[in-house]
């Protein structure tokens, strides 16, 4: 492997695996301030990318205007399956019982979206900067992949700010730390719980658009997302921000580097074997709190 | 002791060993094959995670474990097309409960939530590796030979040995709840640092209960893989099947011991019913989210003790207005 390959690999991370990063703090702010793991989380990245596909290909909507409209639909969409099912779970089962509500969700919208769209795999290609590319540090970048790391940076950078400049933010921030505590100094935890998961789901429009456009996809292609995503948030510690941030992009330079440097095929797998290496000798991943082992 | 729970038990198991002679149309006992061996898939699922509460989403590399074993036995000592073949079913539930104490001396090192995201991690490790590497064929999956028996009685033999892997799965988990060790894995559910206190070896406690667990699921992979005659990675090591048996037994009753079995027998017959008359494998997505969905709301449990408390509430209720006609027959009498 030379050192360009491997240069590039890793540029290559950084820009696709901020994408990832994005869908995995949206998973993980879910699961730190409510205990919920948001199985969906895939199969509305992909809803996501339907939705920016059918307003560019049906309506000429460029996918990053698209976004003004796709980001607020997510949102209520959350919103609303946060209230109907995920607000009901209660008691000792509530973490694993909401695997199973979640992953209910995610069938119904698969089978949806079978049904609307086919599956037939389509990819959102009609805008001129996603089949182009520009010359950057010795070699050549699709427009898209710089796009999609400044779109996921902006939007991280907002709930960033969102979370340690605002008041909400630091309700937030209580409601993860300890919800019982936070409820007890007056913060309404259940109404900061809907409004993460609306937010939770909101990111995954614009990681859902990225992904469309740099990928052709279907609706089952929400088990690969969604077994990255979980790997993700594990390895990063559950429930902890900087944990996806990192392990996000980590994990897309590794698996570019094991893909020059040995191959493709088991590029896939180098990342399941490094998170039960690293859950072997850190239980609570790597920025994980050590109260997370008591159940 | 025949009381009157036992008897129900014996009936239902009677009518599903009367059925494939009653009802002979081998779409019919195929259907009902497949219900079987989901339902003693799900019952030993149940027997670890249901007891435990560790919710296990790693069942798919037991059956697939299974499966691969018994092709690829078949295969190297050239056990011809027979009945010979079902002698190896054994030895790939013995090889399943091999994998899963690597498994389970890695995953249950960690407590519920990064335990159940720990299992699917683990999951992938096995699915990826089965379509990659060179002994199990990779995509193209593997042949078994295919045993002469006539259309008819085809399913037959199938049929009967899924359902005494019913019987097994069903009796071992009906013991493990008497035993002193069953009790064990349910405090752990209950209070995992508080069964440790009270000096219970949770470490070995729950590896076993794992271990255990593996053999009926890797049994039934080998009986689908001769049955099939022919597997592929993707669907002996399929996500979907991880998640339909954990949905079974929360739909029925997480941790009871009818639940399991009533959830396997209506969602695969169901879904096997949906697929052999609507083509549209996206219908059975709707309608079996949908479902889902249903209980959780209306019946948290599950259906099991769902109706149990029903009917525990209303045997309250009689008693207790019999109990108030008693208080008036005996006021007026005075």
């Amino acid at each position: 492997m030379s050192f360009t390959n491997l240069v590039h690999a890793v540029i290559d991370g950084i820009l696709t695996g901020s994408v990832y990063a994005l869908m995995a703090t949206g998973l993980t702010l879910i699961f730190g301030v409510m205990d919920i793991i948001n199985v969906a989380q895939g199969v509305f990245v992909i809803l996501g990318s339907y939705l920016s596909y059918a307003l560019s290909v049906h309506f000429g909507i460029d996918p990053f205007v698209g976004l003004l409209i796709t980001v607020p639909t997510m949102f209520l969409v959350g919103i609303v399956v946060e209230r109907a099912f995920i607000a009901r779970l209660k008691g000792p089962e509530k973490t694993a019982m909401s695997i199973l509500v979640t992953y209910a969700v995610s069938l119904v919208i698969e089978g949806v979206l079978n049904m609307v769209f086919t599956t037939n795999p389509v990819q959102i290609n009609n805008a001129s900067y996603i089949n182009s590319s520009v010359h950057l540090f010795g070699m050549w970048l699709p427009y898209i992949y710089i796009f999609g790391f400044l779109l996921a940076g902006g939007f991280l950078g907002s709930i960033y700010f969102m979370l340690y400049r605002t008041r909400f933010g630091a309700s937030v921030r209580a409601s993860l730390a300890d919800q019982t505590a936070a409820a007890l100094v007056g913060i309404d935890v259940k109404k900061v719980s809907t409004i993460c998961f609306g937010i939770g789901i909101a990111v995954t429009a614009a990681g859902g658009m990225i992904y469309g456009a740099t990928n052709a996809f279907n609706a089952s292609s929400s088990y690969d997302l969604i077994s990255r995503l979980l790997t993700i948030i594990v390895l990063g510690g559950m429930g902890s921000l900087a944990g996806a941030l990192v392990a996000g992009i980590s994990m897309i330079i590794l698996e570019d580097i094991v893909a020059v440097a040995w191959s493709p095929v088991w590029s896939n797998i180098t990342f399941f074997i490094l998170l039960v290496i690293v859950l072997s000798f850190r239980p609570q991943g790597l920025f994980g709190k050590q109260s997370a082992r008591v159940a | 002791m025949l009381t009157k729970s036992r008897l129900v038990w014996v009936g239902l198991f009677a009518l599903l060993a009367l059925f494939p002679l009653v009802v002979t149309t081998p779409t019919w006992t195929s259907i009902i094959m497949f219900a079987l061996l989901y339902m003693a898939i799900t019952t030993s699922w149940n027997m670890f995670s249901g007891y435990s509460g560790y919710v296990a989403l790693g069942a798919a590399c037991f059956f697939g474990t299974g499966a691969y074993t018994v092709a690829l036995l078949a295969k190297h000592w050239n056990v011809p097309a027979s009945g010979d073949l079902f002698w190896l079913i054994p030895l790939g539930g013995i090889l399943a409960m091999i994998v899963a104490l690597p498994i389970g001396l890695i995953a249950l090192r960690v407590r519920r939530h990064t335990f159940v995201v720990i299992t699917i991690a683990i999951f992938f490790v096995f699915q990826l590796s089965a379509i990659n590497a060179s002994f199990t064929g990779g995509t193209a999956g593997l042949q078994l030979p295919f045993i002469p028996w006539s259309f008819q009685d085809f399913n037959l033999p199938f049929y009967y040995l899924a359902f005494a892997m019913v019987v097994v799965a069903t009796l071992l988990s009906a013991w493990v709840r008497q035993t002193r060790f069953g009790l064990q894995l349910m405090a752990i559910r209950d209070d995992e640092d508080r069964a440790l206190g009270l000096g219970v070896k949770v470490w070995a406690v729950k590896l076993s209960g794992f271990v255990m667990s593996a053999f009926v699921i890797g049994c039934a992979g080998g009986l689908y893989a001769i049955y099939q005659g022919q597997i592929y990675p993707q669907f002996v090591f399929n996500p979907l099947f991880d998640i339909s048996v954990a949905l079974m037994a929360f739909l029925g009753g997480f941790g009871t011991l009818a639940g399991p079995l009533l959830g396997a027998f209506v969602l695969e017959t169901m879904q096997l019913w949906l697929t052999e008359n609507y083509s549209s494998g996206s219908l059975y997505l709707i309608i079996f989210g949908a479902l889902f969905l249903i209980v959780i709301i209306f019946m948290p449990q599950g259906v099991v003790v769902y109706v149990k408390d029903r009917v525990t509430k209303r045997e309250d209720r009689e008693r207790s207005l019999l109990a108030q006609n008693e208080v008036q027959i005996a006021g007026g009498s005075q």
